[in-house]
């Protein structure tokens, strides 16, 4: 009994001198910290997708913690809404940015893109890419090998086994931008995200001269310019062969799609315009709220 | 028998299908695209223009620097086209196309075959005639001879070292041109050897190729400080720093130390022959001997031809490609690259025409790596294979460059070497390369 | 042209070795061994390896078919391997039940929570092995006698490291020749000395392993243990005597050749090779004279496993061009 009752008494003094022990180093190291910056990482999505140009989370915590003026902080993956919610709980102005969305532009799919070898090397674009033109003619486009899903830390972009090119979640992008570093040919853009996933632009990134882009791809923009010229917006520059839309200036009309002889401007979440605007007065409704299923009776009405 | 210290793997050397071959001098090509960038440093700069009118052997672009390379018109015709053509990798490069018209050469250039053996030559003329001819090592690195034979101040060359190892496998251009041409070689040694001012030079030849040593061995006899070394065949010992150590048992020191460090001077055997065209006859880099095999070519060959001949017409003079799946490399299965288009033209770097087909094309499925440390073994530069090319596939760039990735020589040997047929050298290659990049950045940035 | 153009970065040709090959390497060198062992003790041998290989391979197409749900991987033959070593280090006469306990223990702790072939930190045979040592430890020390005629049991019955325990050995006649043919009991494998030197040189000659580690370990245990009889006997042919007893007493050869040369759980370098047969060694011999347990060969091996991380980190090959 009476060891019972010393080896009990023993641990308990032991436990109480290691507690203070312990209290005292606690208190002796403690490192002051403002107890803002924890609260504001956990507002954050803890992602740590590098997304707002800091190496984490916690180091964009402690910058906006830190700094009093945050307008040029924003954390892409968790959009305005948090950043709002987090400039208010620190009393600063919240920062203000459009949001945007990944945009994979190269619509060379199998089909329109054909493969002319095979690449057997490790599946990395960027091997692919620092080797040799690719196994389509195309020395511009998508590869395919998923460079940007590994780089991706939301699963918002994948590879469609189908087409051979990578596709983008619009749900889920945050236009963190990693995939655009991670894509050693230049294919993704982070554009302005219009509602409801809308989306004009030119799905090709070639600089080669027509005769040679479309010896290559039945997709690709052979920097004709009819695009350019129908532009009321000036949104579209042709450079180095390539037309190019300003997604901060396009509104959206879609005059630029119909032009396009080789169908190289992808349009999404829209209704085609009817082939002569001009004739048919009708469609001026069509902009509001473009339904697609009277897209196609519209259509088929010009004919 | 000497080789080099660590590292280094056996591959089955298939040169019995080419080497029997003796060397055939190429018809005359009818059209001929020339790259401007054909060498290691800034492309050359065209001198001629669409339609002009040249001759053999007349200076089309000229280097653009000191790192760089004059290129001669192959053929002698118009000028039909400065532009940007697809090379052998499909990429799009700035090339010269002649359309050729008869065979007119310049004037001063001396086409009889009789040896001049007499180099009375001052070193610094010599070196300024190598120049003028564009000489780069035509072993496949392209680097610009005239760059490595101006010792830099405050070094000093000792010793000469003639690379006729050729241990890719399948090659055999350097092994006839050490049969065929070898006494134009052995006067080229000597000019090199007075340009450089050294008393010693080697020739390496590997002991697989006994009759180019016994043949060499007879032709150094009457020359004094030329020694013909046999080695133990072992890839890669053709790398310029493990035959530096084979022969001389030197150890270059890690990037950015060069060969003249340690006192030696590396030339290819073929780039030799070049030497002496260049001195003794003023005759430009218009022509070399490409290899033209594969197991199942119909017809392997060694083909004297002149730069800028469509790879296509090569393959075409052996035979053609065999059926089914192929895989064409530029230079021979260790190091030569992927082709994509035939019609791309042969370059100074370009050795041989390889042809894989069959079982040979595609590689195996790579599995997990098991730790065996085979690439760790096989490396000749003592690097750690596994580690490398994991954590490049990562992108831990500090990492790797705290590993010495940029000491890799890009042999291979790790990935031959591996169970389980991982692709090791594409990711340590890609890591290589960002790491330059990332050295040169920084460097740039103290500026 | 209707030829197929395939594309890839150098190399474009491989060396003849797979994992698979390297695999079946390793057991075609341990067959003699499993052949005298038949000899010596008949055929239960054979029964007990084949339910430890075949539940391996079974446990491992299972975890992977069901759990993992990933590629199957048994083909590459690293799991009839671990059956095979883990069979070798069994003593004959135990339930089967317990072979099949060892050989899930060996695969699904030992290698595949850890991520499968080439991650394992520890030697899945021995994980296995040390694991019913620990749970059976009756069943796993005792060794039936050599069937064979004319064998005369020097160590009354015991293996031979357990009479040295028990100060039963008399160095000066134990029959050292019986020893190295396999007369000698213990577990399946480790009794056939000269057998396994067999396939010590088969695989040297396949390139399949390297001479560091088993010359390091075995060098180190003679050293060792001739320092160690240097201190307690009179006569150098004693202490040579009791040198050699120890090389071929218990799983000396089959542990340093077979057992610490896994390449998962072995170092890179060959100077780390080095470090870490040293280390075995050591450890080994410290256990055997020192410890409680007779045979100290797989916890010597397990404990070098859990530092080749260390040594991978610390002893790198000598930068190519550096001055010596």
């Amino acid at each position: 009994m009476t060891v019972l009752l010393f080896t009990v008494l023993t641990l308990c003094v032991l436990g109480v001198l290691s507690a203070v022990v312990l209290y005292f180093v606690a208190q002796k190291f403690k490192v002051e910290e403002d107890p803002r910056i924890d609260e504001v990482e956990k507002m954050l999505p803890c992602a740590n997708c590098g997304g707002c140009g800091f190496a984490g989370c916690r180091n964009m915590a402690e910058a906006l913690v830190k700094r009093d003026d945050i307008s040029d902080l924003f954390c892409p993956a968790a959009g305005a809404e948090v950043m709002k919610a987090i400039a208010d709980y620190l009393g600063k102005a919240a920062p203000v940015k459009e949001p945007r969305v990944a945009t994979v532009r190269c619509g060379g799919t199998c089909e329109k893109r054909p493969r002319t070898n095979a690449f057997d090397g490790a599946k990395s674009c960027a091997v692919a890419a620092s080797l040799y033109v690719g196994e389509t003619g195309c020395a511009y486009g998508c590869l395919g090998y998923g460079d940007c899903v590994t780089a991706c830390r939301f699963d918002a972009i994948h590879i469609n086994p189908e087409t051979g090119l990578a596709e983008v979640d619009a749900e889920k992008c945050t236009a963190c931008g990693a995939c655009v570093t991670a894509c050693p040919k230049g294919v993704i853009e982070l554009r302005k995200k219009w509602p409801k996933q809308r989306a004009i632009f030119v799905s090709c990134v070639s600089k080669d001269k027509g005769a040679v882009v479309m010896k290559a791809c039945k997709a690709g923009c052979i920097g004709c310019g009819k695009c350019a010229k129908v532009c009321e917006f000036g949104a579209i520059t042709i450079e180095n062969n390539l037309a190019f839309i300003d997604s901060d200036k396009c509104r959206l009309c879609r005059k630029c799609v119909n032009e396009c002889p080789t169908g190289s401007i992808t349009m999404i979440g829209l209704a085609p315009l009817p082939k002569e605007p001009k004739v048919a007065p009708a469609p001026k409704a069509a902009p509001a709220a473009p339904a697609t299923p009277a897209a196609p009776a519209t259509e088929k009405a010009e004919k | 028998m000497k080789t080099f210290p660590i590292g280094g793997i056996h591959p089955s050397d298939n040169k019995k299908w080419s080497k029997g071959s003796a060397i055939e001098v190429m018809a005359l090509p009818d059209v001929v695209t020339i790259p401007l960038g054909q060498h290691i440093g800034a492309p050359a700069v065209a001198k001629v223009a669409k339609g002009d009118k040249v001759l053999t052997g007349q200076l089309i672009a000229e280097a653009a620097s000191f790192m760089s390379a004059n290129i001669h018109s192959p053929i002698s015709g118009t000028v039909t086209a400065v532009d940007m053509q697809p090379n052998g990798q499909g990429l799009r490069q700035m090339m010269i196309t002649i359309k050729r018209e008869g065979d007119e050469w310049v004037e001063d250039i001396d086409r009889s075959e009789t040896l001049v053996k007499e180099c009375t030559l001052e070193p610094q003329a010599i070196i300024e005639r190598i120049k003028a001819a564009g000489i780069v090592g035509m072993g496949g690195a392209t680097f610009p001879t005239h760059v490595k034979l101006s010792v830099p101040p405050g070094k000093k060359a000792d010793v000469l070292i003639i690379n006729g190892v050729e241990c890719e496998p399948y090659l055999t251009s350097d092994y006839r041109t050490m049969l065929e041409y070898g006494e134009r070689m052995v006067v080229g040694v000597t000019i090199l050897k007075r340009a450089l001012g050294v008393e010693k030079a080697y020739i390496g030849v590997e002991n697989n190729k006994p009759d180019a040593i016994k043949h060499l061995k007879a032709l150094v006899a009457a020359e004094q400080g030329i020694e013909v070394v046999a080695l133990k065949t072992q890839y890669p010992q053709g790398g310029e720093k493990q035959l530096i150590a084979a022969v001389t048992g030197r150890e270059v020191p890690p990037p950015p130390g060069l060969p003249i460090d340690v006192g030696a001077v590396v030339c290819n055997a073929s780039t030799t022959v070049a030497v002496y065209d260049a001195v003794q006859k003023n005759k430009p880099l218009i022509e070399r001997v490409v290899t033209v095999t594969g197991k199942q070519v119909s017809a392997p060959k060694n083909l004297l031809t002149r730069m800028g001949t469509p790879i296509a017409s090569l393959v075409e003079l052996a035979g053609g490609l065999p059926e089914g799946d192929v895989k064409v490399l530029n230079g021979g299965p260790m190091m030569g690259r992927a082709m994509v288009n035939l019609s791309s033209p042969v370059t100074k770097g370009c050795s041989g025409i390889t042809i894989l087909s069959g079982a040979e094309v595609s590689r195996d499925v790579a599995t997990a790596c098991i730790k065996c440390a085979k690439c760790v073994s096989a490396c000749p530069m003592a690097l750690e294979p596994y580690y490398l090319s994991k954590l490049s596939r990562k992108g831990a760039w500090d990492v790797v460059e705290a590993h010495n990735i940029t000491d890799c020589i890009e042999c291979g040997s790790c990935q031959y070497t591996c169970p389980a047929s991982l692709p090791l050298l594409d990711y340590i290659r890609l890591g290589k390369q960002t790491v330059m990049g990332r050295i040169r950045a920084r460097a740039a940035a103290k500026k | 042209m209707a030829n197929k153009f395939f594309v890839s970065p150098s190399p474009h040709i491989h060396g003849e070795q797979t994992t698979q090959k390297i695999m079946a390497d390793v057991i075609i060198a341990l067959l003699p061994a499993l052949c005298v062992s038949t000899v010596v003790y008949g055929w239960g041998v054979l029964l007990l390896t084949a339910i430890s290989v075949a539940s391996c391979v079974l446990f491992e197409f299972l975890i992977q078919k069901f759990l993992i749900k990933g590629p199957l991987t048994i083909c590459n033959l690293s799991a009839a391997l671990t059956g095979l070593l883990l069979a070798f280090n069994l003593p004959l006469g135990l339930p089967w039940w317990i072979v099949v306990i060892g050989a899930f223990v060996a695969i699904a702790v030992g290698k595949m929570t850890f991520g499968g072939l080439g991650k394992n930190p520890f030697n899945p045979a021995l994980v296995g092995r040390v694991f019913l040592l620990i749970a059976y430890p009756a069943q796993m020390t005792t060794f039936p006698a050599p069937k064979i005629e004319g064998f005369v049991d020097s160590f009354s019955g015991a293996t031979p490291l357990a009479a040295a325990k028990a100060q039963m050995v008399d160095y000066g006649s134990f029959d050292m020749l019986g020893m190295f043919n396999g007369a000698m009991a213990g577990s399946v494998g480790e009794i056939a000395t000269l057998a396994l030197l067999l396939g010590f040189g088969y695989l040297l000659w396949r390139k399949v392993i390297t001479w560091h580690i088993p010359v390091a370990v075995l060098g180190t245990m003679a050293l060792f243990a001739a320092v160690y009889g240097a201190f307690s006997f009179d006569t150098p042919h004693l202490v040579l005597n009791f040198s050699v007893f120890h090389l071929l007493a218990g799983g000396a050869v089959l542990g340093a050749v077979y057992m610490a040369t896994d390449y998962a759980t072995s170092p890179m370098t060959t100077r780390g090779m080095v470090i870490y047969g040293v280390g075995i060694g050591v450890l080994t011999m410290c256990i055997r004279l020192w410890g409680s347990y007779p045979e100290g060969m797989s916890f010597a091996i397990l404990i070098m496993n859990a530092v080749v991380p260390l040594i991978n980190k610390y002893v790198k090959p000598k930068r190519f061009g550096l001055k010596k």
